[in-house]
């Protein structure tokens, strides 16, 4: 069987999938949920609603605060509690709503259903826009922005994101395996909104029950077909994918659309689905509880909103907690905090020592990890010397953010750091 | 819960450290020093010693006293250093002398330039170069007579050619124009490094071992190796050498696996590393015809090294997403 | 013997070219310069700290020596002695400037901010703002990394071990503001220190959470109580996003908000002359 993937870099960190065998199971139900309102990338959104008010399942309760935004859903009934400033993962303040649940409440609010194939494209469109729902990989750029390229670009195909090549996540994974069908319906909505006739969906080899449950489930729509990719980090990368699968190389500064292709997550095609035909907007996301130190590893379907502690329990040796997995997900210095659509998993880790940082030695192995062929060793020295100038040249903005450098270093130098602190620095010469 | 760690991703890492890859060097190496001790006995081993412990005294100074920094001796690379420089000196040569390299090499090579990574040229070298540039008699003068009583036939060396005690096979091939009659030559004793010539130079098989086990364990790769012997072998052969005798004898083989190798001074694209190679290859068969010197290898890495940051700069990899946009551009 | 004087005659023809090639050139390619500039650019500190608003000292002289006034052209960094002898040299009179110094708009130490994370990496600032809120409960104080130390261009910086917190030396400082645009949090503020004054007073925090949650944060947090403001006779005190800032401009440094401050987040430092590094 032909195997795609990309030509340049990557690495092959330990998979740790120990969670991929537990199914996804119901997670915790909170009396008190947290909604932050910057839960996707742009501008925060903006609140619809006032403390004392009564909401259902599946309400609205805030509104996009720009383009480049999202609709926010409460997960269930209560009473909206109050608007408050709390902090994020990372200790930044962020303003939220809180509601209060109503166990007794049933009522729930749906958009009416669609049928994908007699919907036209701006319905489609608009369905997925007034469902709140963003990139659920973990970049969380609002989905229906790219389903409406811009002038000029000419959409091919749709290919869905199932590589999962962080170690340790398997929702994913899970969710291929219990919702196919639901994740192959979803892509076809996909597929009619921007009309095209074809949708590759790109699965890492290391989940073989996931590739044949969504093989069988592809064999319903015409088009639509399952690539096999060979397990290498990052696979999922969206430009990597796109390389593997197509062959072709987004330019550097372009959007996938750019070469025919629009990417989403099997997790935002399932998200599509449930809006497009049964109506229900975005108000939980299924993510993975894992690491070393996780009294409860699992697969697991969670509200918006809930409170982190609820989601996980860590027993007393952990000293590092991560939401997303641990290439490039982001430690968490405050876990007084609750879920939110971006956050694919919670890896706790017990770590006993970090090495030293020795000197560079030059050896070139981050030459050959990186998959953007860049040179990350000079790119971490304009950095520390403050050449942005140099390091824009070098193509620093080019860099995915990835982690394979910083992965692979032997002197365990902290390439990204400087990498990623050189990026924002270039961006403020523009 | 303890108190939260927090650092920017990636969160995992490779078990690979710098210290594992030095080590393993060290491992590379130990062939050839068995060899030498094979060859030339304990007079091999004393000038290993004092070259190993005045590199790594040199650098524990410099560290302590002169840098204020932590001791770096564990990473293993003034081990190398001084492995490397005793490989490339004569048996027996006096103590004094090897302490000299030993400090020239530490000293100016690497800490001048503010320690590991940080080095022009391969600081091994440097020393080698320096004791040579200084000491040319000594520096040249075998004593096999003495040393190399394990094997009785290791005067002969390759037979045919008339090599005479105190002169190596190089120097013996110099004088007869580097044209031999390959049927004459004795292919198992030069592969086995019975022979005279610095102490890691010798033992050929034993550098190859050395050769496999650092690329065994991914060490290094096999571009710089290849394109050095390659080279080499290409250029002797297409004026007339014998390509085999001008690998085995001499130091090529050690400086094309061990010194010609070294991370730091070495371009860093695969594509720069072959360039690289092919000059130090090309470079020895010059100097060895038509220098003034039997023997060109030093020369020959040094001078790659010193071209290697220009290396660096022209052969830089392929970004991802540049092809498509030159296609465009022409079309 | 013949050999010795070829090789003298040989080398000292080539050399004998070799400084004709360069006489000819430096001619050909010579560019007429004020002469006055490098005397000008030898009297300034020459650290190109841009606190005088030109890219350098070399602009900053060419500046001077083409310009027919000195207003509004003032050297911070080579303090009065060094502008009078620039305008004796260029016969002009020089109008003394408003001295600006730095001050830091945080003053949550170790001991009344502890630190309640640890934080691994580059030891940056900017590295550390750009992964998370940092190491306290506080995400707008200073992260104590030192990247405003290490931009000083002048040495009138240095990081308190005790407090983790930079210190500004006041004799040395030039207010030329590299340590502003180095401070990611933007703790770093050129304040106005008239002669008149020998001490400036500023607000010692830069928290925009409301009270409660400033409160919780750090000992010494503003919590934007507006006491000051009410106290302050010159109305130089304004409450921008829940903290309080002073105009150093109009402040008179009576040190009435220092006394109603509940949280004891107002400060008063004594200022000395500036004295140019030697």
């Amino acid at each position: 069987m032909k195997k795609y993937t990309f030509r340049m870099g990557g690495i092959h960190p330990p998979q740790h999938k120990s969670t991929a065998d537990s199914p996804i199971q119901q997670g915790p139900v909170a009396p008190l949920l947290t909604l932050l309102l910057s839960q996707s990338i742009g501008a925060p959104s903006k609140p619809l609603v006032k403390p004392g008010d009564k909401v259902v399942a599946g309400q609205p309760v805030a509104e996009p605060g720009g383009f480049v935004s999202s609709w926010i859903h409460s997960p269930c009934c209560g009473t909206v509690k109050k608007l408050e400033r709390v902090r994020t993962p990372q200790g930044y303040p962020v303003d939220a709503i809180t509601i209060e649940r109503d166990p007794e409440g049933t009522e729930s609010f749906s958009f009416p259903p669609l049928d994908p194939s007699t919907a036209s494209s701006e319905e489609l469109v608009q369905r997925v826009r007034e469902a709140g729902i963003v990139g659920l990989g973990g970049a969380t750029f609002p989905t229906f922005i790219k389903l409406t390229p811009p002038p000029g670009t000419k959409p091919e195909c749709v290919i869905l994101n199932g590589a999962e090549c962080e170690p340790y996540l398997t929702c994913d994974d899970r969710l291929m395996r219990e919702h196919a069908a639901e994740i192959a319906e979803g892509a076809y909505c996909l597929m009619r909104s921007v009309g095209v006739r074809y949708c590759y969906i790109g699965i890492e080899a290391n989940k073989p029950e996931a590739i044949a449950a969504m093989k069988q489930a592809a064999e319903k729509y015409q088009g639509m077909k399952v690539c096999v990719l060979r397990t290498k980090y990052p696979q999922g990368g969206e430009k990597q994918l796109i390389a593997a699968i197509m062959g072709r190389e987004v330019p550097s500064g372009a959007l996938p659309v750019a070469v025919g292709a629009i990417v989403d997550n099997v997790a935002t095609a399932y998200a599509v689905q449930q809006a497009v035909v049964l109506g229900k907007p975005l108000t939980g996301r299924v993510l993975t509880v894992t690491g070393e130190g996780a009294l409860n590893p699992g697969n697991y379907y969670v509200e918006l909103g809930t409170p982190l502690t609820m989601i996980m329990q860590a027993d007393e040796r952990v000293n590092k907690v991560i939401g997303g997995g641990p290439m490039m997900g982001k430690a968490m210095s405050n876990l007084d905090t609750p879920s939110t659509k971006g956050l694919s998993g919670v890896l706790t880790m017990c770590l006993d020592s970090t090495p030293d940082i020795q000197p560079c030695i030059r050896c070139a192995a981050c030459y050959s990890a990186c998959p953007m062929g860049l040179e990350p060793m000079l790119l971490a020295r304009q950095a520390e010397n403050g050449d942005w100038e140099y390091a824009a040249q070098s193509g620093v903005m080019d860099c995915i953010e990835c982690g394979s450098c910083a992965y692979t270093c032997p002197s365990n130098r902290r390439l990204l750091d400087w990498i990623r602190y050189s990026k924002t620095q270039v961006r403020k010469l523009k | 819960m303890q108190e939260l760690i927090i650092s920017g991703s990636p969160h995992a890492h490779t078990t690979d450290t710098v210290n594992r890859r030095m080590w393993n060097v060290v491992i590379a190496l130990l062939p050839s020093l068995g060899v030498a001790l094979w060859v030339f006995g304990l007079s091999a081993l004393w000038v290993t010693l004092v070259a190993v412990g005045a590199c790594m005294a040199t650098e524990w100074l410099i560290e302590r006293y002169l840098f204020h920094r932590p001791c770096t001796l564990s990473n293993g690379s003034a081990l190398i250093t001084g492995l490397l420089l005793a490989f490339n000196l004569p048996n027996i040569l006096p103590w004094w002398m090897v302490v000299i390299g030993a400090v020239v090499a530490i000293g100016i090579g690497k800490m001048s330039f503010g320690g590991l990574g940080c080095n022009i040229w391969n600081p091994a070298l440097v020393g080698r170069v320096f004791l040579l540039l200084s000491f040319p008699a000594a520096m040249t003068t075998w004593d096999s007579a003495v040393n190399s009583g394990f094997i009785q036939a290791a005067h002969t060396g390759a037979s045919g050619v008339d090599a005479s005690t105190g002169a190596t096979l190089l120097a013996t091939l110099k004088s007869h124009g580097h044209v031999v009659d390959s049927s004459s030559v004795d292919w198992l004793t030069l592969g086995l490094g019975d022979m005279n010539g610095s102490l890691g130079e010798v033992g050929s098989i034993a550098i190859l071992l050395g050769l496999a086990w650092m690329l065994i364990t991914r060490v290094i790769t096999w571009h710089i190796p290849v394109s050095v012997l390659g080279s080499a072998a290409l250029l002797s052969w297409a004026t007339g050498a014998n390509p085999g005798i001008e690998l085995l004898a001499g130091g090529l083989m050690l400086g094309a696996v061990f010194m010609a190798t070294d991370y730091v001074t070495s371009p860093m694209t695969h594509w720069g590393q072959i360039i690289y190679g092919v000059l130090i290859g090309v470079l020895t068969i010059i100097i060895r015809r038509w220098g003034a010197y039997p023997e060109g290898v030093s020369f020959a890495i040094l001078l790659g090294n010193s071209v290697t940051p220009l290396i660096n700069k022209y052969c830089r990899p392929r970004r991802f997403g540049m092809r498509k946009i030159r296609k465009e551009a022409k079309a | 013997m013949t050999i010795f004087w070829l090789t003298i005659l040989i080398l000292g023809v080539v050399g004998l070219l070799a400084a004709l090639v360069l006489y000819f050139v430096a001619k050909r390619f010579y560019v007429y310069e004020d002469p006055r500039i490098a005397e000008v650019e030898a009297l300034l500190p020459g650290a190109n700290c841009g606190g005088c608003g030109f890219k350098g000292c070399h602009d900053f002289a060419a500046a001077c020596a083409g310009a027919s006034s000195l207003e509004g052209l003032n050297c911070p960094g080579a303090g009065k002695a060094g502008m009078d002898a620039i305008g004796i040299l260029l016969g002009l009179n020089v109008v003394a400037g408003i001295r600006k110094l730095a001050m830091l708009n945080c003053n949550g130490t170790c001991s009344l901010r502890p630190a309640i994370n640890k934080f691994e990496g580059p030891r940056s600032c900017a590295i550390e703002a750009a992964t998370y809120a940092g190491t306290t409960a506080c995400p707008y104080g200073c992260l104590g990394c030192g990247d405003c130390v290490k931009a000083c261009p002048h040495g009138a910086m240095r990081m308190d071990e005790e407090t983790g917190l930079p210190v500004v030396d006041s004799a040395r400082c030039t207010g030329c503001g590299v340590c502003v645009k180095a401070c990611p949090r933007g703790l770093m503020q050129l304040n106005v220190a008239p002669q008149s004054y020998k001490k400036m007073v500023r607000v010692a925090c830069s928290n925009h959470d409301r009270g409660p949650a400033a409160m919780k944060a750090c000992e010494v947090s503003c919590i934007a109580c507006g006491k000051c403001k009410k106290a302050c006779e010159s109305n130089s005190i304004t409450i921008d996003n829940f903290c309080a800032r002073i105009d150093s401009e109009s402040c008179t440094r009576c040190g009435a908000c220092v006394e109603v401050c509940p949280r004891k987040t107002i400060l008063v430092s004594q200022i000395a002359e500036y004295q140019p590094k030697k």
